[in-house]
């Protein structure tokens, strides 16, 4: 953390500190901002208020309990958060996951990136002062989370991919569910369009502000929408597809604008290319068929196998009293969260335990461009720039 | 310090494991064979596991290996996604700073892996050829204790700055020590909670 005296200004510039508590910091963010009239000259975040040490955690807790741990970090994508951190998991162990297993998860994390572009959709433009955007992305995300809820029986914390494919099999109605979802999300899609994309106010606030070179989003390691608003067509699920996205067929929106304004554009686009997977991975999902790999001694057994024979009761005991062991290594694996790149890093020693779990976190990551975004252009400007990016405080602090 | 709560008992029985490599013999990787061709050095230990290459570094030739890998036109590892530290106390050199570098336009990522000692953990930043290492540095040196020559600002960032001790390192229990900081004589240091 900060120390107040960190930014002195000058006899021509005043200090303001912005935060931790403030409203449009999405969550405990403070920001020094060094002001000369109503110019930021200099911008200086300072993070950690919401350090919870989640992967220190991990290094006391088995490969499966460590699951629950990444739901908390990032909390408006906790689908991605189980999913990458499997995925690292499974390929320390070399698992390979039943392909109706993966479609589940491509079905489920593109879901979460729909409601995480809802959050993000209406707390932008609530800090803008367009109020009623909210309330309609809320009244979609409610939506969503109740699909969470049939399939895992939770809203946010899901816990609901575990390693080796997915927790339970589909609820029974299902398709009705997503089907409602699918049909609704397009014209709510261009509802929120009528409210902002031709809204003077809206364009007066967002456009050429936060603009980030091409170079400087690369060099500063920006991910997600803030990289491809500047251009750039890096997208994992593209550039390295898991859990067959290559079967999939959908686009990866790019501007070249790269302000607040072309980062809404492309989030709306990206939210309608989702729509696309979902419906997708719909229909491939086939009815009957494994949600687990086939692992004894990693995957928990059935219940109905557990009471009839010796040895699934044997594997149950061991996994949930000593875990398992993946050999030694590392394993590094990124997916494409709503944000950016979201990295998972698990090494092994051979114990039940893994060593180190660190997670890369893009909110994290993204956030050290803001100083690029804000300084120089009006402290007004300043609340655009941070709901630009989309950052989770949750998963910056970790 | 607490032993089983950290898994020691388990690690001290491990000393000396090697890290399993897998095949060796795969067909050399591009970046290995750049990298080799231009310095004999600059390759110290190249890890296959699960399809991933990593390439160990020594220590005095990250930045000159960053730059190289940055700036050839065969190589083109314009981005830097991810650096993070493993400590495998006791067994030593306990850190390993892993670099995860992603090339944009060859859609390829490999891995940079640096061995530090416990006495000296200092390395050169990579800040100078790609400026998003400052965070990610930041954090490394916050919380592991790692310096890096030539980082523009290593504040602490996760931890207040009174913060004693590196709490990501092995032989820090994951229960924390019961003193919090500016609480005086309140809370007895290094007493377990």
């Amino acid at each position: 953390m900060t120390a107040v005296d960190t930014v002195t200004g000058t006899a021509k510039t005043m200090v303001l500190n912005m935060g931790p508590q403030h409203p449009s910091t999405h969550g405990v963010l403070r920001i020094l901002l060094e002001l000369d009239g109503e110019t930021v000259v200099k911008a200086v975040p300072d993070i950690g208020y919401l350090h919870t040490g989640i992967e220190k955690s991990c290094e006391d807790k088995t490969y499966s309990q460590v699951i629950t741990l990444t739901d908390r970090m990032d909390y408006l994508n906790p689908l991605g958060n189980n999913l990458v951190y499997c995925l690292a998991v499974e390929k320390l162990l070399g698992l390979e996951v039943p392909k109706r297993a993966q479609y589940i998860r491509v079905m489920m994390v593109e879901l979460q990136r729909i409601s995480s572009h809802l959050v993000w959709l209406g707390t932008h433009a609530i800090d803008l002062g367009a109020m009623s955007v909210f309330l309609y992305c809320f009244r979609e995300r409610e939506e969503i989370l109740n699909i969470f809820e049939m399939f895992a029986g939770q809203r946010m914390m899901t816990s609901y991919i575990r390693i080796g494919g997915v927790a339970l099999d589909p609820p029974a109605a299902w398709r009705q569910a997503v089907q409602k979802v699918l049909n609704m999300m397009p014209g709510r899609v261009d509802e929120y369009e009528t409210l902002l994309t031709q809204n003077p106010i809206w364009i007066g606030r967002t456009k050429d502000i936060g603009y980030i070179s091409r170079e400087d989003a690369i060099a500063l390691s920006m991910t997600g929408p803030t990289l491809r608003a500047a251009g750039v067509a890096y997208d994992n699920r593209k550039a390295f597809p898991y859990s067959s996205y290559e079967e999939f067929d959908f686009n990866v929106p790019t501007r070249t604008e790269s302000d607040c304004y072309a980062r809404y554009l492309l989030r709306v686009a990206e939210m309608r290319e989702s729509l696309k997977i979902v419906r997708q991975a719909m229909a491939k999902i086939t009815d009957e068929g494994p949600i687990k790999a086939e692992a004894p001694g990693i995957i928990p057994p059935q219940r109905e196998k557990m009471k009839t024979e010796m040895e699934a009761l044997i594997y149950h005991f061991k996994i949930f009293t000593e875990g398992f062991s993946p050999p030694p290594g590392e394993a590094f694996v990124a997916v494409e969260s709503p944000r950016g790149e979201l990295g998972c890093f698990v090494a092994s020693d051979g114990s039940p335990k893994p060593l180190r779990v660190h997670f890369r976190a893009p909110s994290f990551v993204n956030l050290q461009a803001l100083p690029k975004l804000v300084e120089g252009r009006l402290i007004a400007d300043v609340v655009a720039c941070i709901g630009t990016i989309d950052i989770v405080l949750g998963e910056v602090d970790r | 310090m607490e032993k089983g709560r950290a898994g020691l008992d388990q690690i001290t029985a491990l000393v000396g494991l090697q890290i399993v490599t897998e095949s060796s013999i795969q067909k050399a990787n591009v970046v290995v064979e750049c990298l080799r061709s231009w310095s004999q050095q600059a390759v110290a230990e190249v890890i296959e596991f699960r399809g991933e290459t990593t390439i160990v570094v020594p220590r005095n030739l990250l930045r000159a290996v960053a730059e190289r890998c940055h700036a050839d036109s065969k190589l083109q590892f314009n981005m830097l996604t991810d650096a993070t530290c493993v400590d495998r106390y006791p067994i030593e050199p306990r850190f390993e700073l892993n670099y995860q570098l992603v090339s944009i336009p060859r859609r390829d990522r490999v891995r940079l892996q640096v061995k530090l000692g416990g006495l000296d953990p200092v390395v050169d930043s990579l800040v100078p050829v790609w400026p998003g290492a400052n965070w990610l540095e930041r954090e490394i040196a916050d919380l592991f204790g790692i310096r890096f020559n030539g980082h523009p600002d290593l504040r602490r960032i996760l931890l207040p700055e009174d913060w004693e001790g590196y709490p990501l390192r092995r032989d820090f229990p994951v229960v924390g020590y019961r003193d919090v900081p500016s609480t005086g004589d309140l809370f007895k240091k290094s007493s377990l909670l």
